[in-house]
């Protein structure tokens, strides 16, 4: 007899509702599960003949490798450090933008900007990487010309590895700007008009306002996002990389970062021990950093944690 | 007096407001500006003087030179078109039928099945174990499944797709289609779908960008360039200059000295065309989308 909570019992009772979840079963089984007993390959000598079943198990040697060719502190370094510039400078350009629009007199000045900032979010990453050679390329590039035309000397961008540091940021918040200011301002404008009633009455003025009622009020939303972002600090944006930098080996100092190295790895170099122990100390990492961020977020707020 | 103060302050914030985003704005539309300047300039013109503002001499070569070689184009436009179609009908149909299972206050599993779906957003194998499952064991190197399959599900889109169905959906609703005999996948199909089109719509137009946008993709799989999508075509145009004479070829003709500038440009505009054209009609979508979603993490 079958326990009338047990797991069959709902299989019967539910047998429509779980068919119905075949699909998604099978997707994330195929797609998420079943690849992570690769992980294996992180510990092993690949042998192409045979797969999984044939490349021998060698311990932390490709970790050791990572490791002592400096190669991990670097994609790490590189890693980091752009993803904290993405998100802090990110974030303040869209509160920024999103409460000047806020308050902006004028309706269809403010549709007709929002709508025209949102327009790099929809264009593909090879679209950034036409728009670098278009602006930035030595000889014909938009930039370089106008730099010659008013007589100064022209960027060799893909010659100068410290340039990257302002490009690879810049063309990010060119990329996100909308997406963000789109959150933030639904979070400004779930602010109570009577709090701004209120304060107009008291004479305060809008720059008051803003300091004293906006401000305020959307720090949550903003120490949230940047909580969660901050937990996904290992995980790096490759298409961006890829895209702007490709295969430029000049740059890789100051532009490899994890993500890219691991495509590296597999694509160019065929190195699946390698690239797999760099993805699998990457999925590792951000995993405890997750956690981490999701336990202080719950500890503060329990209603903004992931789970 | 404080009247008056007040006005001046609000002159003063419009004025700063109206120039930084007015900044922000052309700052974010001027590279299409120079792509499609680029693209109708003369190429001559380009190899001299760079790119400009304005055309220094306005020309129609590099399109007019597309589109009399326009097979391969057509054949990514095509691949394209017809992925994006079936992988979003398919996502859709899945998706939405997980998010309204997991959205069944009734189902008992709907928060450890979420949590799961959600797990693979924080903890996974990493590219290379992923693409040996792809490659050596599903054994799809080339083959249009893995161009269409991957990009199929995404936990956002089904968190994102629970969220406008259990918002649109009251309990008693379903309560009452159980009262009346209708089975799950009958309240599903033609109580639950028609309530939640604009949700149907947002998570539809979210996997229909993806598809369209996606360049990684044929780069990881596909070897025959009959294959290539739309983007990963540009990209490879872009990158040497073996593949702008591919398509400038067609069987025996071949153009000598091709405007291989300003063709580089004009195939970006065509590639992106769909998008520029659509995307003010379609962004509120995304806006829906993105506001509700950020809301629920």
């Amino acid at each position: 007899m079958l326990a009338k909570t047990g797991f069959l019992h709902e299989l019967k009772k539910n047998r429509v509702l779980f068919i119905m979840l075949v699909p998604t079963f099978i997707f994330f089984i195929i797609n998420n599960y079943l690849p992570m007993a690769g992980i294996y390959f992180a510990f092993a000598k690949y042998d192409i003949r045979g797969g999984i079943f044939h490349s021998p198990f060698i311990g932390l040697k490709n970790f050791e490798f990572l490791w002592k060719s400096n190669i991990l502190l670097q994609i790490t370094k590189n890693t980091i450090l752009y993803n904290t510039i993405f998100i802090f400078a990110g974030n303040f350009l869209q509160v920024f933008s999103a409460i000047l629009l806020s308050r902006l007199i004028g309706n269809l000045f403010r549709k007709i900007t929002q709508t025209l900032m949102f327009l790099p979010y929809f264009v593909s990453y090879v679209i950034m990487g036409v728009l670098v050679y278009n602006l930035f390329n030595y000889e014909i590039g938009f930039i370089n010309t106008t730099l010659r035309g008013i007589g100064a000397d022209p960027l060799d961008v893909f010659n100068d590895p410290n340039l990257w540091y302002a490009l690879i940021p810049g063309f990010f918040m060119w990329k996100w700007i909308g997406y963000g200011t789109v959150i933030y301002l639904a979070s400004i404008l779930g602010i109570s008009e009577e709090y701004y009633e209120a304060a107009e009455l008291d004479g305060a003025n809008v720059f008051q306002q803003i300091r004293h009622i906006t401000i305020p009020l959307i720090i949550p939303t903003f120490i949230i996002l940047i909580l969660f972002a901050l937990g996904n600090i290992m995980k790096g944006q490759f298409d961006l990389f890829y895209q702007l930098v490709g295969n430029n080996g000049n740059l890789y100092i100051s532009t490899d970062i994890i993500d890219t190295y691991v495509y590296r790895s597999l694509v160019s170099n065929f190195d699946i021990g390698i690239g797999s122990a760099a993805g699998l100390y990457q999925s590792v990492f951000g995993f405890i950093l997750i956690m981490v961020v999701n336990f202080l977020v719950k500890r503060k707020n329990p209603e903004y944690a992931l789970f | 007096m404080q009247a008056r103060n007040k006005g001046s302050a609000v002159i003063l914030f419009n004025i700063f407001a109206y120039t930084v985003i007015l900044i922000t704005t052309i700052l974010c539309v001027l590279p299409f500006w120079l792509i499609i300047v680029g693209s109708l300039t003369d190429n001559a013109s380009i190899a001299v003087d760079g790119y400009h503002f304005l055309p220094k001499v306005f020309s129609l070569e590099a399109y007019k030179t597309i589109f009399m070689f326009p097979q391969t184009v057509a054949q990514a436009y095509t691949v394209t078109t017809l992925n994006t179609l079936i992988g979003t009908s398919l996502g859709l149909f899945f998706m939405s039928m997980a998010g309204y299972v997991l959205s069944r206050k009734d189902f008992k599993y709907r928060n450890r099945i979420s949590f799961l779906i959600y797990f693979t957003t924080i903890f996974g194998g990493g590219l290379v174990p992923w693409y040996m499952m792809v490659s050596g064991i599903l054994k799809l190197k080339d083959s249009y499944i893995a161009l269409c399959y991957p990009g199929l599900m995404a936990p956002f889109l089904i968190i994102l797709m629970r969220t406008f169905i259990t918002s649109a959906l009251p309990d008693e609703v379903v309560e009452s289609a159980k009262i009346d005999g209708a089975g799950s996948f009958r309240t599903y199909w033609s109580i639950v779908l028609p309530i939640v089109k604009p949700g149907l719509a947002t998570v539809g137009l979210f996997l229909a960008l993806n598809y369209w946008n996606d360049w990684f993709l044929t780069a990881m799989f596909i070897t025959t360039p009959r294959k290539y999508e739309l983007q990963f075509y540009l990209y490879n145009m872009l990158s040497s200059y073996e593949a702008l004479n591919y398509m400038l070829s067609s069987g025996v003709t071949i153009v000598t000295n091709p405007p291989s500038e300003s063709i580089k440009l004009a195939m970006t505009i065509i590639a992106t065309g769909p998008v520029l054209l659509f995307y003010p009609f379609i962004q509120r979508y995304f806006v829906a989308g993105i506001t509700i979603g950020a809301v629920k993490g």
